[in-house]
């Protein structure tokens, strides 16, 4: 299956792409497809304790589990105001 | 623009984001707008650019305004995050707080703050004299109670 991964700030600058669509095993979960992040990007590997993430726009685990088409985000820590 | 909660790349208008939450029985308005400054830890900042994941923005922006209207019932909330190139002295945050007594409305006003530095996916990229870097603060978890707790004591402090 596959899904769409968004991609903020450091981290979308480290990919040098901010959204690209990757296949991932039936059954994985938000943890599966951050771990083919990191072997496409072992950059990424520093951030894994400090991350959040999103599944459909909606806060999310890493062991929330990903569907067909889903959006799943990965959210360095956040800086507004 | 006629949102209570938004994230826009437009110009921010505190002063027509209060009228949004204006009321015959308010007796107060507090509004906080946050300002792009000219130093950060020693640097001489030329300016900022503010990244969103703009849907799950507004809905954490939805989630404040439902959480501080759980703790202050009176209050009417709006908030308004602007996105994009900022220069210094421009407003990055707009947020305005009414309710029938003042109390009410600095709390939750602060409060609203607070939790928009926890739990909000916007970034702030930080350009400087030499150089510039992602500002990275807070891990954002809504879920997470003593996050939570923490913006409601500074809030009644």
């Amino acid at each position: 299956m596959r899904v769409t991964v968004r991609l903020f700030a450091r981290l979308r600058d480290l990919a040098g792409q901010g959204e690209f669509v990757r296949d991932v095993p039936p059954g994985a979960t938000v943890a599966g497809v951050w771990r083919g992040l990191v072997d496409e990007f072992p950059a990424f590997a520093p951030y894994e304790p400090s991350l959040s993430c999103a599944v459909n726009a909606e806060y999310a685990r890493f062991k929330t589990p990903v569907a067909d088409g889903d959006e799943v985000a990965f959210l360095p820590p956040v800086s507004g105001g | 623009m006629k949102m209570r909660t938004a994230i826009t790349e437009t110009v921010l208008d505190a002063t027509g984001l209060a009228r949004l939450v204006d009321g015959a029985g308010h007796g107060a308005v507090v509004t906080f707008v946050g300002l792009v400054r000219d130093h950060s830890q020693g640097r001489r900042v030329t300016h900022l650019v503010y990244e969103a994941y703009e849907p799950l923005a507004l809905k954490a922006l939805d989630r404040i305004v439902g959480e501080a209207t759980g703790e202050w019932p009176t209050v009417q909330l709006g908030i308004h995050h602007r996105t994009g190139r900022l220069e210094i002295g421009e407003a990055s945050v707009a947020i305005v707080a009414a309710s029938p007594h003042r109390a009410e409305a600095f709390a939750a006003a602060r409060y609203a703050i607070e939790r928009i530095k926890q739990i909000v996916p916007i970034w702030k990229h930080e350009y400087f004299e030499g150089g510039d870097t992602w500002i990275e603060g807070a891990t954002a978890d809504p879920d997470n109670a003593d996050a939570r707790a923490r913006a409601l004591r500074i809030a009644c402090a």
